[in-house]
């Protein structure tokens, strides 16, 4: 096949949809069937809404090895209808020979990748909308509502259209203080919450240098920009920390080779410097409300919470300890840390982080999707102010509608708890706390 | 391809219209029916008690962002809307709507329906006149291969006559 070819010239996203619908190329806008080569869902979005959809078909899991769940949602239950939900998991789990079942360890976008089970170049469909985390490692990986999961589930195959790809470039490095959540709340400013229908594609100096935890801030928030994948190519830095979870990829070569195509065609490039991004925060209600974190000093928080699949990873509960070490919550805020897997916690506490954090007189909450789906641990009351390393901030999401929720980087929300009110952390990390 | 028009009062909303707004997630442990009373609440208090079965929906752009959560397009349904005219929509809930056999089509002239308005709308065509203002409209109508899925009733449906051929 000659590459560089317009004719076969492929973005990665059309390439991995290409090999996944039997196709020598596929072209933005074209119909396909794409054989599915990974589908997972969690408690709430899966089996109690698959098993009616399989009875009435009258039949299983068309390839249970190739189907994970993990219940994330409703955990640990607080009440009769919650553990009723999970225990529905587990017996559909049972019964219907589900090959990978992770229960109560974690969020499913981190759980996955750490058992190894995202590989790049894989077709991906998730039963939740920041299935496009495991977009990472190279990956197309869209979230789908419950019927289509069951139908997924059911056949191993779905339809889509051929999206575009945006590509967008980050030259530079980060200063010290901004993460890819200053990115990615910079790009849904930038690029605005409706780009349905479309994939897109990160790269440039910044992004290669990124850590994995990192890479998957980029691709779980492609979701908020309304992307229905955000990708990153695969490089060493994917395969060692695939090899270092005891899942090294077959062949680095092919994985390699995902990568989009010099004469292959974007919807459109953007360009960013790194070097010159600040710290940014999302205001009330919506993700793209988005202005610099050091405008918003007159900001008093109630409450400051890390947590969820984009912000509750060990990379940011470092963040928040290099904050919090040799400083305290202010009286007047509850932090509240809710890691996003077992295993988080566990390393956190190897790393003396945990005992950092609660010294500072942060609160340890459960492993979950907990406050950020509105469903665990951490709501808010009406009027109440909350800063969030989570991904999203609707009216309504954490509790009360009229409770007010802004976005930042892990490095923010502890800065602001600190604080009891929002600030750029970067002052603070210039001049870390007296150690206790 | 032309089908019987539906016929309905337009209910108007903004830009942006997210899950939580039609779902809120703190809800999600009601029944379908519980929860559908308090879709939209949080921008009109009064939605879910005004609506009618035929009502249809005409909103701004990126119509339903957010969630995967199919209990967004479900309370819509429950509530007895018949199809989602929107300038544009967040790809999960389109496909969630249409999937359950609820037409989500882009109608890029929303902006010119005012709640109220008597809509008439073929699905099949693309056709949609406002019998209030006497103004009418062709936009694109969906893939043949949806408006199949649609008319078998959604898409779990569509497959079991797809299986029951494979049987047959």
């Amino acid at each position: 096949m000659d590459l560089s070819s317009p004719v076969l010239a492929m973005t990665l996203v059309e390439k991995v949809i290409a090999r996944a619908a039997g196709r020598e190329a596929v072209r933005p806008g074209e119909i396909v069937t794409a054989k599915v080569d990974f589908a997972f869902a969690h408690d709430s979005s899966g089996p109690r809404r698959w098993r009616p959809y399989l009875e009435q078909l009258g039949v299983g899991i068309w390839d249970p090895s190739k189907v994970a769940l993990v219940s994330d949602h409703y955990v640990p239950a607080v009440d009769a209808e919650s553990a009723a939900i999970l225990s529905d998991a587990r017996a559909f789990a049972r019964e219907y020979g589900v090959g990978a079942f992770f229960d109560m360890i974690g969020i499913c976008h981190l759980v996955l990748p750490e058992h190894g089970l995202i590989r790049p170049g894989d077709f991906i469909a998730g039963g939740d909308s920041h299935t496009p985390m495991a977009g990472a490692f190279g990956t197309y990986a869209a979230g789908y509502g419950a019927t289509d999961m069951a139908a997924i589930v059911a056949t191993g195959e779905t339809w889509l259209s051929v999206p575009q790809t945006v590509r967008v470039e980050w030259s530079g490095a980060f200063q010290v203080g901004v993460v890819a959540k200053d990115i990615m709340l910079f790009l849904c400013r930038e690029l605005g919450l409706d780009n349905a229908f479309a994939a897109i594609e990160y790269g440039g100096a910044a992004v290669d240098a990124m850590s994995m935890p990192e890479r998957m801030v980029l691709a779980n928030m492609a979701a908020e920009l309304g992307f229905e994948t955000g990708v990153v190519a695969p490089d060493q830095i994917t395969f060692d920390y695939l090899a270092a979870r005891g899942h090294p990829v077959d062949d680095e070569a092919v994985a390699m080779a995902l990568e989009s195509d010099p004469a292959c065609t974007y919807r459109a490039v953007h360009h960013f410097d790194a070097t010159t991004l600040v710290p940014q925060i999302a205001r009330p209600h919506a993700p793209d409300n988005v202005i610099a974190a050091d405008v918003l000093s007159d900001v008093v928080i109630d409450q400051a919470y890390i947590g969820a699949c984009v912000g509750a990873k060990l990379s940011d509960l470092r963040m928040a300890a290099e904050v919090l070490q040799g400083r305290k919550v202010a009286p007047s805020v509850r932090l509240l840390i809710a890691p996003a897997s077992s295993a988080t916690t566990e390393q956190a506490a190897r790393e003396g982080i945990l005992t950092t954090l609660l010294e500072a007189g942060a609160i340890l909450l459960p492993s979950g999707c907990g406050a950020c789906a509105g469903m665990g641990a951490g709501l808010l009351a009406a009027g109440e102010v909350c800063i969030s390393s989570t991904n999203r901030n609707f009216r309504g999401r954490m509790g009360h509608k009229d409770a007010r929720v802004y976005l930042g980087s892990p490095y923010s929300v502890a800065a602001a708890a600190v604080a009891g009110r929002i600030v750029d952390p970067r002052p603070m990390l210039a001049q870390p706390g007296i150690a206790t | 391809m032309t089908g019987t028009p539906k016929y309905g009062r337009a209910f108007v909303f903004g830009d942006n219209i997210d899950t939580d707004i039609l779902a809120p997630g703190s809800l999600m442990k009601l029944s379908p029916e519980a929860l559908a009373t308090h879709c939209l609440e949080a921008i009109d208090p009064s939605f879910a008690g005004a609506v009618r079965s035929g009502d249809l929906l005409v909103a701004g752009t990126n119509f339903g962002l957010g969630s995967s959560r199919e209990q967004a397009a479900v309370s819509l349904k429950i509530l007895g809307i018949k199809a989602v005219l929107a300038t544009s929509f967040a790809r999960i809930f389109w496909r969630n709507a249409i999937n359950l056999g609820l037409p989500a089509l882009v109608f890029p002239q929303a902006r010119e329906i005012a709640s109220g308005d008597q809509l008439a709308l073929d699905t099949a065509s693309g056709r949609i006149e406002n019998l209030t203002r006497s103004r009418s409209y062709e936009i694109q109508p969906l893939p043949d291969h949806l408006l199949q899925m649609i008319a078998d009733g959604g898409l779990i449906a569509h497959l079991q006559r797809r299986f029951q051929g494979t049987a047959a």
